[in-house]
């Protein structure tokens, strides 16, 4: 079962990466800046990274589990905004993930404050 | 006074970095700012400032801990990258015990969070006072606190003991 | 040329990200979850932001983004240590398939 499983698995996600390598769905978001064509298979990756994290945040049994998905969903994000700063050549990109940064671990410790079922005070 | 001093110019620098443009006004803003940060928060991060002052505290940090860190972070990513794309799924997992000689919070802090990022094995809780760790392992080899310690800290303890610690000074 | 390996970087990057997610979905408990995706997607980022840097060279960006890794190198396994520590207090239950839990034995002495 488990086999099975692995091997549709296997299957599903190399074809979408070798769409998304070979043929991405929409060619360059940044048609004129340079690597436009490797950023845009990079944002395509980067995205199917985002949907697996989301499915976790959807599905995920307990709270415990969704609260790591959406720190996790931060961190992706700023490599998100890196990736669009190397297109763009706009450097307020990496101030955005900076700042998402930051605040992504400050929203998940508190969470996890929360889930432990402990006053703020300690 | 020390620490506030020392945290005054850790916030100046990364102000400078950040701004990245050198003419008067920045670095005004970036003064004020800095004071005002050293001053409301004091001696809170900065504990002992006297131990910044061993260069070779600095050289071990930059050249021995920093290297076997990046090394280690390699090494771990493959090693999960594989256990997750293996069809078996190869995991034992558990959380097993370990000891520390280290004391100091910094210390703590920073072999926590070595052994966060070292492969297969991610600390759930640290008790400062007796220097215990709670280590979860994702491919458990022994649950005795000696060879545990021995298998998971055994390579940066001795590093964070020279940088961290007050009385191994040379 | 220096170009070059920063797009080499950012491939690396993208991979581990990828790998990260997946372990995401396959792991069985908060633990090994937390465990796969928080070295994955911290090494990934990492490295797509030391491959922006190299891109962009020494400019305000650069820098930026090296303020960028060290940030997200301290803060992504504080945040993991307070996740787990967190789920454990909280009463999340390990995998069917665990072998030792020294956590629960101890704080079980204690109570």
């Amino acid at each position: 079962m488990r086999a099975l499983r692995w091997t549709l698995g296997a299957i599903v996600l190399i074809a979408v990466i070798v769409l998304i390598i070979h043929r991405p769905p929409a060619m360059p978001f940044f048609p004129d800046m340079p690597f436009a064509g490797f950023v845009t298979r990079a944002l395509y990756i980067l995205v199917l990274a985002a949907l697996l994290v989301l499915f976790r945040i959807r599905k995920g049994p307990t709270a415990a589990d969704r609260v790591m998905a959406i720190d996790i969903l931060g961190v992706l994000i700023v490599g998100i905004c890196a990736v669009v700063s190397i297109a763009t050549q706009r450097s307020w990109y990496i101030d955005i993930a900076i700042a998402w940064a930051l605040q992504s671990f400050i929203g998940a410790l508190a969470f996890a404050k929360y889930l432990e079922g402990r006053s703020f005070d300690d | 006074m020390k620490s506030r001093i020392v945290l005054f110019i850790v916030s100046l620098i990364v102000w400078s970095a950040l701004s990245w443009a050198v003419d008067w006004q920045h670095l005004v803003i970036g003064v004020l700012v800095s004071v005002l940060v050293a001053a409301a928060a004091g001696d809170l991060f900065v504990r002992r400032p006297h131990l910044l002052r061993h260069p070779a505290r600095y050289f071990y940090f930059l050249f021995a801990y920093l290297p076997l860190l990046l090394w280690e972070i390699v090494r771990a990513n493959l090693d999960v990258a594989m256990r997750v794309l293996n069809p078996a799924l190869p995991i034992r997992p558990g959380i097993v015990k370990i000891r520390s000689k280290l004391r100091s919070e910094t210390g703590l802090t920073f072999l926590a969070n070595s052994i966060t990022l070292t492969p297969g094995t991610m600390t759930v809780d640290v008790d400062a006072e007796s220097g215990t760790l709670y280590i979860h392992w994702i491919a458990v080899r022994s649950t005795d606190p000696e060879e545990a310690t021995k298998a998971i800290a055994g390579r940066f303890e001795p590093l964070l003991l020279k940088i961290f610690e007050e009385d191994v000074v040379e | 040329m220096i170009d070059t390996v920063g797009l080499v970087f950012v491939g690396f990057g993208l991979f581990f990200d990828l790998a990260g997610c997946l372990g995401l979905v396959r792991l069985p408990d908060v633990y090994n979850r937390l465990q796969a995706s928080t070295k994955c997607v911290t090494l990934g980022t990492c490295s797509i932001l030391f491959g922006t840097f190299l891109i962009t060279g020494i400019n305000g960006a650069g820098i930026k983004a090296l303020l960028c890794i060290v940030f997200v190198a301290l803060t992504s396994p504080v945040a993991a240590h307070a996740i787990a520590r967190a789920s454990h207090r909280g009463g999340v239950k390990l995998w069917k398939g665990t072998v030792v839990d020294r956590y629960a034995e101890d704080q079980e002495g204690e109570a």
